[in-house]
């Protein structure tokens, strides 16, 4: 009797899981449904538009000649070389500048944080280096490092630099004072406060400007190479416009949106690992 | 012959604002703590409890007077001291175990040995079962007892608790508070506890000190002398304790009322 009754409300229970779960899953069909159908009526509406004269394609270009660029580049490859070989010197620009850049940031935020005075002397001025449009600095770094990877992979890491740098430094800034104290109590000294209760607190700070900065470093390559460049997808951009082609630049968009998408993906997947001490609702992403 | 171990001298405190704003937290205060001794320190909120602790850590020095710790003015923190925060101060990137054994790996321990002893006080404080819990999964009272596992580890000879029980339900408080006292005759530590509670403190110390309002300075001081092992859940229905009681609760009601 017992026993019956005990596998009758379990029973009754997973039933009800059963439904909850059914209802999480159409919720997440209609999520991906709506989505698709989003895409497919604006490319539609696109190239429609482009048919009955409503834009021009000159100027806008359309899906369909778009679809055509990036077919001719991926199986005849580009004017310049395959397709791969170009994004490959891209990617290697902005990942080399985004690493160089990062740690420089993460290394100088937390050594100026970390001093006071420093600190209060500085601050102003990641604030003016922050408001500077730097990309500008491109035409100075293709003067001093020439047409080669140096100049835009110096371009990334000025992107980066200060970005990081300002969201270490004010990370660091921010740590609780309550638990450097409480660390001071229990023993430690101000390197291993620095190790064990700084750092991981502008963690949060830290992986949260990576984000940003990767894209800005892919920025930072893109235009470095528009400025002047032998190789890599900004180029392909400035031949492009050069040739009045605009599938061109909307199809070398669409293969940088693709790395940026990929890159934005392994660094939520980063951040999760890190910081698993986290609550839920402050890990969630919306990706 | 008792040794003071830690002796307040005159001491004022004053914070002062960014804004140039004074605020006077403590007032000409004295206060002496025997070797030993487990003093109680109740007052109104506000009055500079809190702050005087932090002067006898150095986490907040004073503005006027003098601190002695161990018979020497306070320079630095004493590595003897343990300091219970009044405020959530575990490590929320470290889970239960860890953040107990972090202690004696700042102090030098290395990982494994640290983390046996902590393994220990993790049962010690009623925790088993959570060691690989992260701070935020577990109730404020078990963070709390987190905190004394992270301090009682160190073996302090000298104990700052700022209400630390002020979060727990009634049995574990009596539960910790037994603890308290075992290991407080245990360490021969030197222990002042800041409460809002009169029969806690009552129940704890040898001494009450009941501070005036804001800025605070020592009102009036009682000694206790209710017997020693004390069983913490019986001491309160003695005649003594209720005659102390209404004694601190008198004082303490003219402090609160303006
Ligand atoms: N860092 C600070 N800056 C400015 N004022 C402060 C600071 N810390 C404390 N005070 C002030 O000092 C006074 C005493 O504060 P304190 O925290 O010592 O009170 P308390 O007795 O511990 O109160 P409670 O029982 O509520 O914890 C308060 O008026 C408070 O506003
Ligand atoms: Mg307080």
């Amino acid at each position: 009797m017992n026993i019956f009754s005990a596998t009758n409300s379990s029973g009754s229970a997973s039933e009800e899981e059963r439904q909850a779960i059914a209802k999480a899953v159409n919720r997440r069909r209609l999520v991906i449904f709506l989505r698709i159908g989003l895409a497919v009526v604006t490319l539609t509406t696109w190239e429609l538009a482009v048919k009955y004269g409503l834009i021009d394609p000159f100027f806008f270009s359309r899906p369909s000649d778009i679809y055509t660029q990036l077919a001719v580049w991926l199986t005849e490859g580009t004017a310049q070389g395959p397709l791969w070989r170009e994004l490959l010197v891209t990617m290697e620009e902005t990942v080399i500048g985004f690493f160089i850049g990062s740690l420089l940031g993460i290394f100088c935020g937390i050594a100026l944080g970390r001093n006071k005075l420093a600190g209060d002397v500085f601050s102003i001025y990641i604030k003016i280096a922050n408001a500077i449009p730097r990309v500008v600095l491109g035409s100075i770094f293709i003067i001093i490092f020439g047409l080669g990877m140096g100049s835009k992979v110096a371009l990334a890491v000025v992107m980066v630099f200060f970005v990081v740098f300002g969201n270490a430094f004010q990370g660091v800034r921010e740590a609780d004072r309550n638990l450097i104290a409480n660390a001071y109590i229990l023993g430690a000294n101000k390197r291993q406060v620095t190790f064990s209760v700084v750092i991981p607190s502008a963690l949060t700070w830290i992986l949260a400007s990576l984000h940003v900065s990767f894209g800005f470093a892919l920025v930072g390559a893109v235009v470095g190479e528009f400025l002047g460049s032998r190789h890599g997808i900004g180029l392909l951009i400035a031949t492009a416009q050069g040739t009045f082609n605009a599938a061109g630049v909307f199809a070398a968009m669409i293969v940088l949106a693709v790395v940026a998408l990929a890159a934005e993906y392994l660094l939520t997947a980063l951040e999760d690992r890190l910081l698993k001490w986290r609550p839920v609702q402050f890990a969630e992403h919306g990706m | 012959m008792p040794t003071p171990v830690i002796e307040l001298i005159n001491v004022s405190c004053k914070f002062i604002s960014p804004e140039g704003k004074i605020t006077h937290a403590l007032r000409e205060m004295s206060l002496c703590v025997n070797e030993g001794d487990f003093c109680a320190i109740v007052g109104p909120t506000g009055c500079g409890k809190s702050t005087t602790l932090g002067m006898i850590t150095s986490l907040s020095p004073p503005s006027t007077g003098l601190v002695k710790v161990f018979g020497k003015p306070v320079a630095g923190i004493d590595p003897n001291i343990g300091f219970v925060f009044q405020t959530d101060a575990v490590f929320p990137w470290k889970n239960v175990i860890d953040n107990i054994a972090i202690g004696p790996i700042y102090r030098g321990k290395n990982a494994a040995e640290a983390k046996k002893m902590a393994a220990d006080w993790v049962r010690r404080v009623g925790l088993a079962g959570f060691e690989h819990h992260y701070p935020h999964q577990l109730s404020g009272g078990m963070r709390k007892r987190v905190a004394l596992a992270q301090t009682f580890i160190n073996e302090p000879k000298i104990l700052l608790m700022d209400e630390p029980f002020a979060a727990l339900d009634v049995q574990t408080r009596a539960l910790m508070q037994g603890e308290l006292l075992s290991l407080w005759s245990e360490l021969k530590a030197s222990v002042i506890f800041v409460t809002h509670d009169i029969e806690e403190a009552i129940a704890l110390a040898d001494r009450v000190v009941v501070l005036s309002k804001g800025p605070g300075t020592v009102k009036s001081s009682y000694d206790i002398p209710l017997a020693r092992p004390r069983d913490v859940s019986e001491a309160r229905y003695s005649e003594q304790f209720i005659h102390l009681s209404k004694q601190i609760w008198h004082d303490l009601k003219n402090e609160v009322q303006i």
